[in-house]
């Protein structure tokens, strides 16, 4: 059974379709992200998902319950990263992930999950002096403590630089290798990229590509353009087999700036939304 | 089903969570300076400036020292469990709860606990200063302290409930800070905090009637008056304690159900 199923998903705000025919799978185990510009409907149909949030009409299975019927004992195998959560300020990162533990049957031990998220040397700080890579950190603690089989982390890092954000996809790379199905909501395509087994492109409510991000909007068996400096100027030739084409092109000597190049995930994802 | 096999184990249960959310509650609120100050502290710093003014002789000590408790529970309760709960939706604690199997329930249970605490407090403090500066006597029957322990549980539970429902109003902390304090002020004055409720009109009496607070003080003055002969000073004449049982217990239900039917987990209309 897919951890996540979706047809058919439609949800409108006073006569704006927010989605509008949504049909989605997760595999179990499957790192899953949802590609989109802001205002393409990936928060509402994650609420909707998580149960935080109604929908109009369309089928919706998550770990095999509807959400709009999902109980306790539903919650307790789901994790909720939040986004932008500045609560439980004045505890500490330790007080408030033993806090959280309480809430389930079996979770994991706090002082492993905090290690886990790297807030060892934080552990006695209180939750508002933290960075915003911190922060998160902590969310992710807070969202996986009762060892959740599928964690949503809606647009995770967001606001992050550079290194907090390579060392937040480390994190997410060592949940996914437990085993944990994870669904991600991005408009950062390299993180698409890096993190997720299969991405989908959500745009005006719509799933207008699915694919690995190897294949995604067939760009895979796109052609390559091999590009040098001629005589005449810079010159192009857009081809399914570029190793040939050089091969030919390099009897006659040296070619200056050679590049090959395919249509990179941003190209493609471009294209898709326009 | 993959569900039966994974919950052997039993999620913990309602009250024990109402427990735990009552400790995380507490740990927060003594951690913050402004609640320490405006929450617990401002009935009995009101208590010491106006009671120099008011205050000449042991009986209207005994009287001002009961009202003040009673808008200072009041405070803690209406205003002070209202705005957090606006604080919670808007920093994410309601949204991070709501995505948890902790029931809505037991989040309450934490809140009142809260209140309870907290209302405490200030009571103490409160009566502290009022002992210290203005020789106000506790009362010495234990009839009087149980009616002091109805009226204030009373009094707490209906207002917290209030103050929860109308915090679905406020939109914004700077928002609730007006919805819930605009009734609270004005309802002081019509309740027979800083002037008794004898000398209003008719209509103002009425009005600050139809509240708990006007209740509630008046509760707290049986309790605290030096004798029985004090109660002419109400409008009523006399101290209506079954009347104050019912008026708050009806004011608890009505929150009740206001607060079933009202409660928002977020800002964003769903």
């Amino acid at each position: 059974m897919n951890a996540i199923r979706v047809r058919g998903l439609r949800k409108a705000y006073k006569g704006h379709q927010a989605v509008a025919g949504v049909d989605l799978d997760v595999a179990r185990g499957e790192v899953f992200a949802v590609l989109g510009p802001n205002g393409a409907g990936k928060t509402t149909s994650v609420e909707i998902l998580e149960g935080h949030r109604g929908r109009d009409a369309g089928e919706v299975s998550v770990l095999g319950v509807d959400p709009a019927k999902g109980d306790r004992a539903w919650r307790s195998r789901l994790g909720i990263v939040l986004q932008s959560a500045t609560d439980a300020a004045t505890l500490t990162v330790r007080e408030a992930v033993h806090h959280y533990a309480k809430y389930y049957a079996d979770p994991r031990d706090p002082e492993e999950v905090i290690d886990l998220v790297g807030l060892t040397e934080k552990a006695k700080s209180r939750a508002g002096t933290l960075s915003g890579g911190q922060r998160r950190r902590l969310d992710v603690a807070l969202g996986i403590i009762g060892r959740p089989e599928l964690v949503f982390l809606d647009e995770p890092t967001t606001g992050f630089d550079p290194e907090a954000r390579r060392q937040f996809w480390g994190l997410i790379k060592l949940l996914a290798a437990e085993g944990t199905t994870i669904l991600l909501t991005t408009h950062y395509l390299d993180e698409a990229e890096a993190l997720a087994d299969r991405v989908a492109v959500l745009a005006g409510g719509r799933i207008v590509a699915e694919g690995t991000p190897r294949t995604l909007g067939g760009r895979a068996h796109a052609e390559a353009t091999v590009r040098w400096m001629s005589d005449r100027g810079y010159t192009e030739i857009k081809t399914s087999e570029p190793t040939k084409v050089i091969a030919e092109l390099s009897r006659h000597g040296e070619l200056a700036e050679l590049t090959v190049t395919r249509p990179s995930l941003e190209d493609v994802y471009l294209e898709l939304i326009a | 089903m993959t569900t039966a096999t994974l919950s052997k184990k039993a999620l913990p249960g309602t009250l024990e969570l109402g427990l735990a959310r009552g400790a995380a509650e507490l740990r927060e609120f003594f951690r913050q300076k402004e609640n320490l100050i405006f929450t617990v502290s401002l009935p009995a710093i009101l208590m010491l400036l106006l009671g120099t003014v008011y205050v000449h002789e042991a009986a209207a000590g005994q009287m001002f020292a009961a009202s003040m408790i009673g808008a200072g529970i009041i405070s803690t309760s209406f205003v002070g469990l209202g705005m957090s709960v606006v604080a919670d939706r808007e920093d994410g604690t309601l949204k991070r709860l709501r995505g948890t199997p902790m029931p809505f329930t037991s989040y309450f249970i934490g809140k009142i606990i809260l209140v309870f605490v907290s209302s405490l407090f200030e009571a103490v403090l409160l009566l502290v200063v009022a002992m210290l500066r203005f020789d106000v006597e506790l009362p010495s029957t234990a009839e009087k302290w149980f009616t002091f322990g109805w009226v204030f549980v009373l009094g707490v539970i209906s207002c917290s409930l209030i103050g929860v429902a109308l915090s679905s109003i406020a939109k914004s902390t700077r928002n609730a800070a007006g919805v819930l304090n605009l009734p609270y002020i004005v309802l002081q004055f019509l309740s027979g905090v800083f002037i008794s409720q004898a000398v209003l009109p008719e209509s103002l009496r009425v009005a600050g009637s139809l509240f708990p607070l006007k209740w509630v003080c008046q509760g707290f003055r049986s309790v605290f008056a030096l004798n029985d002969g004090y109660a002419v000073m109400e409008a009523a004449g006399s101290w209506e304690l079954g009347k104050i049982a019912l008026v708050l217990g009806a004011w608890t239900i009505a929150g009740l159900l206001l607060v079933t039917r009202t409660f928002r987990w977020t800002h964003e209309a769903s």
